[in-house]
């Protein structure tokens, strides 16, 4: 008997040590850990139940049958984070490269399909060489399976994909359906179509990094979400997010206890608006202010820079927060600000995480770059993703809320929940110069006049006067009681009931 | 008295003015500039009137315009404070002439002190020691000798043109004198082309020690102790006490008398600083009088318990000085630090900007210790580019030196600030410095005992114990919590953190054994040493307070991915706090290099381009300018580092920029 007990634990070392010494020292010497030591990193310590530990291929063409290792390049299982529970895959590049074979894929799929049917979240750590070549359309069969669940459990369970080596071909897809992706500073790469065969078929010449490191995708693709210095700092800030994200689209947000009060005044948010209306001021500062503990994990925070989006909470619970950035480009909207927003937006309206909204936007980026760009699509996308939001939407303008970008930042039309306005506030079609000559066309010329119906105009529409007799602003609020009105407003909306007509789904302007 | 005052000045010293007239009972206007409209002491005073644009010569240097503002408001009286129109004569006699007090000293006292050389020539008059020296032309070799003999060695030989220590020369011995006078001479020559010298006394480690004095109208004048201002950083005071550790009653009462003198013999009436330059033997020569309130007078109110601004205001409605000479005692040590928006760790160049987090430590009396902060700021105040970029002047009293220098370093560690630079851990750091709280200073201090600037240290020894306790204490507060999360699978029995964790501080690691009990959390480190940790701290609150090892420590707290950054006693560091696991996977990821920085110019402070020097392609040397950047006033020439070709200049004239914006970059 003891000697079939140990025959397993003789099966099982065999499986943990991956593809072998020398393999798992590449990988350390690269800056790279193995799947399980990722994992490890990922998962409260000793919550790992790893599943299909002995699966091998069972392809024979190419003398694949001389070579098998167990678990065939893929770690599967699942475990809690912080007491929670998370499935996940992990890709080993010690063991054929972490290329995807038949039965490699179908480790996946099982997990997907239990992740899926439990109601968890599911992560990926991806570091792999793609298809496995000398199986052929077998494992393209196996990358399908992986994608259709994938779709099958958008907006279920929020799913992540952390790329912490290469991710070429086929294996883009997967991460590109997850909701979010993160990558590791130099050790990790995507791409659909490598270097190589970027040379023979276009010519250019350019690095692996240079066409999908984390820098491009973090700042100009935005395929990626955020990227860390090495892979311990990204699985820590992945055990950050999970806290944030609930389990799926039927339990609740989590909770966790707080110290922040959520009366807190905060004085100094009287002054962070400039005298001048030109003088931009940090968003981030009010974000900071607002929040528990001033703890905000954000999404996509080197593209469009312009409008900020995360994570944080508000007496415990979890919210999404989108807001305008005056610091870069005056906070205007634009089509990859509008994109990343919206995009937030439904992943927030997926899982029930309510929105604050805060708003200074001048507008929409005018010029041919924008237009010809799709600007007026990429806009409807926010403004389509606002208002098909049924979680509860809280929404502070503290300055500029010009034309339609007013209408587009969860303003009371898109059935903003609460709306409010700091004094500080100008709701308006626009500018006060660019309205004055416009109305009173005949006076351009008399610079006098103009001034004077300059000014007449700021004081009667410069103002959230204006809204706020039309009830499209529910209250002008002081800045420094904004964390408590919030607060207030969130708990009052705890109950929030509200249904869309039933559709097989929607058609947002993609 | 007066009913109605106003305050010619903005920041801590028209507030703090402010609180002496209130507590009097006078009414206060104050005056400000476009950039101070949302400033404290315009909040502070009951009526605000507006003098002009932000740049001080057009609103606080006009006195036009604060003589308009007192016929607008009534105010019968003109507090100056410190600098701006303080000492200028023709302001006090353009009050006279409106029928405005001036709460200062009489215009001729202002004008005589005014001038560096009358008013040497009024002290030797009145018998003060003044810095024993010859200032005619000088011959020859052997009658630089024979003067040198009669001042007494070692003496300065000095290039009446000179500047910058060209023609400069010290020496300790007749041969030396020779040798420096035709060296001196020649130098002199060959730089300013002028070649005529003089010698007097050199004071070797010079010590800045000052008399403050008092008089009123009918002839009083009394002296206030000593104040000693020798830590200085370029001619800038830093820290300030009172009294000095170096006088003993003798000296005081003789530089007391020489400066109550000296105010006798301009008929001084007002509160003044007598400066003088003092030897390591307590021999002491007149500098200087300044004839206004002083920035570091508070160490002063402090150790003898006068108001000094309510005195000020006394003598200008008329009053007699209600203190004799004998009523003045000094009691216990006061120590001010001057807090300034300054980068210590870059040159101490000034940082501009908006005060997200002010949250100075808590003033008042508590067990025989005084802390004061004078302040014009608030929490979401600015500190802008156009004035002084002084923050804060905190300061401590207690009976010793020792305590005092005690609790200010424990009120610095206590200031939290955010938004922008400041010179905080560079005062801590002082605080903590042996030859500091041996007090064997002198103004060469700085210079000498931070030869190379100043970098935040890493923990050593008995301050990582200190840090690792800390930062294990901070992880363990936030396990807890985690711990305390929804959604759980196992409600009742919530995952367990493991109790062995190892401290990362900066580079070096600590591996600690945890033990929570009732009253604190034990530290065991590698199972010898143990520190009890007890602190009420919680997430998200950036100073942390509490005991280690029984000791009160404060210590700043900043978030930082998947850790904190800690600051205390001008020591910082990142501290992560890793299961051992962890740790041991950490000590696997590849060190990362910052970004290279040798070829880009990048902007050093927040500041405004003002020139550009150079254009794409052009090859430029090494010290060779590049472009000008004004901040603070002060323009700044940017240079480059090293012989290259500019490839890209990514700014514009006029363009604002913040730290670190890349300016241009090099091939």
């Amino acid at each position: 008997m003891k000697e079939i007990l140990e025959s397993l634990e003789a099966r099982r070392e065999l499986a943990r040590a991956g593809g072998g010494a020398a393999r798992v020292a590449a990988q350390h010497k690269r800056g790279k850990l193995t799947a399980r030591e990722r994992i490890e990193l990922l998962l409260d310590e000793g919550s790992f139940e790893e599943f299909d530990m002995f699966v091998q291929h069972r392809a024979t063409d190419f003398d694949m049958d001389k070579s098998h290792v167990p678990g065939d390049g893929v770690v599967t299982g699942w475990g809690t984070v912080n007491g929670r529970t998370v499935f996940l895959f992990a890709k080993d590049f010690t063991v054929f490269g972490g290329s995807l074979s038949e039965t490699h894929a179908q480790k996946i799929t099982k997990i997907q399909d239990m992740a899926l049917k439990n109601r968890a979240p599911i992560i990926g750590l991806f570091d792999a060489g793609g298809a496995r070549i000398q199986e052929g359309v077998a494992a393209l069969g196996g990358y399908g399976e992986v994608f259709q669940r994938n779709v099958l459990a958008s907006g279920v369970i929020p799913q992540i994909s952390v790329i912490m080596g290469p991710c070429a071909g086929g294996d883009v897809y997967s991460p590109a359906m997850t909701d979010f992706i993160f990558m590791v500073r130099d050790t990790s790469y995507m791409f659909v179509t490598g270097p190589d065969v970027v040379k023979t078929v276009t010519n250019e010449s350019v690095t692996a990094e240079e066409l999908g490191g984390a820098s491009v995708h973090t700042t100009k693709s935005s395929i990626a979400d955020k990227a860390y210095d090495n892979e311990v700092e990204a699985l820590l800030q992945m055990r950050r997010l999970i806290d944030f994200l609930p389990e799926s689209n039927t339990a609740d947000v989590p909770e966790i206890p707080t110290f922040d009060d959520g009366e807190r005044m905060d004085m100094s948010l009287d002054t962070l608006i400039p005298q001048s209306a030109n003088k931009p001021y940090d968003m981030h500062e009010l974000i900071a202010k607002l929040v528990d503990e001033g703890d905000f994990f954000e999404i996509q925070e080197a593209h469009a820079r312009n409008i900020i989006t995360g994570f944080a909470r508000i007496e415990g619970r979890t919210v999404g927060i989108v807001a305008n950035q005056p610091l870069v480009l005056a906070g205007v909207l634009d089509a990859d600000a509008s994109r990343k927003a919206a995009r937030f937006v439904r992943f927030c309206d997926c899982f029930s995480i309510p929105i604050i909204t805060l708003v200074d936007v001048p507008g929409f980026l005018p010029g041919t770059a924008q237009e010809y760009g799709g600007l007026i699509k990429h806009g409807a996308k926010l403004l389509f993703a606002f208002a098909e939001a049924t979680v509860p939407k809280v929404t502070i303008i503290t300055r500029k809320a010009f034309g339609g970008a007013y209408d587009v930042m969860a303003s009371k039309h898109l059935r903003g929940d609460v709306n409010y306005a700091w004094p500080t506030a100008q709701i308006a079609v626009m500018g006060a110069k660019g309205a004055v000559e416009i109305i009173f066309r005949a006076d351009i010329g008399d610079d006098d006049k103009i001034a004077t119906r300059a000014k007449d105009y700021e004081e009667r529409f410069l103002s959230p006067f204006v809204a706020a007799e039309r009830g499209y602003i529910d209250e002008v609020i002081m800045p420094h009681a904004t964390r408590r009105r919030v607060a207030r407003a969130l708990a009052m909306l705890r109950g929030k009931m509200l249904e869309n007509p039933w559709k097989k789904h929607d058609n947002i302007p993609l | 008295m007066f009913a109605k005052i106003l305050i010619a000045n903005r920041g801590e010293i028209a507030c703090r003015i402010m609180k002496t007239a209130r507590l009097m009972g006078i009414r206060t206007v104050a005056v400000y500039s476009a950039a101070d409209r949302d400033a404290l002491h315009v909040e502070m005073a009951d009526e605000a009137v507006f003098i002009g644009p932000a740049e001080a010569a057009q609103s606080y240097l006009v006195a036009d315009k604060i003589i308009e503002a007192c016929r607008a408001t009534g105010a019968e009286a003109v507090h100056p404070g410190y600098g701006f129109l303080s000492e200028r004569a023709a302001f006090a006699e353009a009050l006279r002439a409106a029928g405005i007090t001036f709460i200062g000293p009489n215009p001729r006292a202002i004008e005589a002190m005014g001038d560096k050389i009358e008013s040497k020539k009024f002290a030797h008059a009145a018998g003060v020691s003044t810095v024993p020296g010859h200032l005619g032309v000088i011959t020859s070799p052997d009658e630089a000798v024979e003067i040198a003999n009669g001042i007494g060695y070692p003496v300065m030989i000095k290039a009446s043109a000179g500047g910058g220590g060209k023609g400069m020369r010290i020496a300790y011995g007749a041969g030396e004198v020779k040798e420096g006078f035709a060296r001196a001479t020649s130098e002199a020559r060959s730089s300013f082309g002028d070649d005529r010298v003089f010698i007097e006394k050199f004071i070797v480690n010079p010590r800045h020690i000052e008399i403050q004095v008092l008089g009123d109208k009918h002839g009083n004048v009394i002296y206030l102790g000593e104040r000693e201002c020798s830590i200085q950083r370029r001619n800038q005071k830093v820290i300030e006490e009172a009294p000095s550790p170096l006088l003993d009653a003798a000296t005081r009462r003789l530089m007391g008398e020489q400066a109550v003198a000296l105010a006798r013999a301009v008929n001084y009436d007002s509160a003044g600083t007598v400066e003088f330059v003092a030897g390591q033997d307590k021999s002491f020569y007149f500098l200087e009088m300044n004839t206004r309130l002083q920035v570091e007078h508070p160490v002063t109110e402090l150790i003898t318990g006068v108001d000094l601004v309510e005195q000020m205001i006394r003598v200008a409605a008329g009053e007699k000085l209600a203190l004799r000479q004998s009523d003045v005692q000094i009691k216990g040590w006061a120590i001010e630090s001057r807090v300034y928006a300054e980068d210590p760790t870059r040159n101490f160049l000034p940082s501009t900007g908006r005060l997200t987090r002010y949250r100075p430590p808590a003033e008042g009396r508590r067990d025989g210790v005084t802390v004061r902060n004078d302040t014009g700021v608030y929490e979401g105040g600015e500190i802008s580019i156009y004035y002084d970029p002084m923050i804060a002047k905190l300061v401590t009293h207690a009976p010793t030196r020792l305590q005092a220098i005690e609790a200010q370093a424990q009120a610095l560690d206590e200031f939290t600030l955010d938004g922008i630079r400041h010179n905080i851990p560079f005062l801590a750091a002082l605080m903590r410095h042996q030859r500091w709280r041996d007090g064997r200073l002198s103004t060469g201090f700085i210079a000498e005992e931070f030869p190379d600037g100043f970098g935040l240290a890493q923990p050593e020894g008995a301050d990582a114990e200190l840090f690792a306790a800390v930062a294990a204490h901070i992880d363990h507060v936030q396990n807890l919590r985690k711990r305390r999360i929804s959604g759980q699978i196992r409600a009742q029995r919530p995952h367990v953190f493991a109790l062995k964790r190892v401290v990362r501080l900066g580079n070096a690691q600590y591996h600690v054994r945890l033990e929570a009990r009732d009253d604190a959390l034990m530290v065991h480190r590698d199972d010898a040493t143990t520190t009890a940790v007890q602190s009420s701290w919680v997430p998200g609150e950036t100073l942390w307070r509490g005991l280690v090892g029984g000791v009160g420590v404060a210590v700043q707290v900043r978030p930082l991915m998947n850790g904190c950054h800690l600051g205390h006693g001008g020591i910082g560091v990142e501290a992560r706090v890793y299961t051992q696991r962890e740790a041991e996977l950490a000590s696997l990821m590849p060190e990362k290099v910052g970004r290279d920085t040798s070829r880009v110019l990048l902007c050093p402070m927040p500041g405004l381009v003002k020139a550009l020097d150079v254009k794409p392609g052009q090859e430029v040397k090494a010290g060779e300018a590049l472009c000008m950047v004004e901040a603070m006033k002060m323009e700044n020439v940017l240079r480059a580092e090293r012989d290259c070709k500019v490839t890209k200049i990514n700014v514009q004239p006029g363009d604002s920029l913040a730290v670190d914006a890349v300016i241009m970059e090099f091939a």
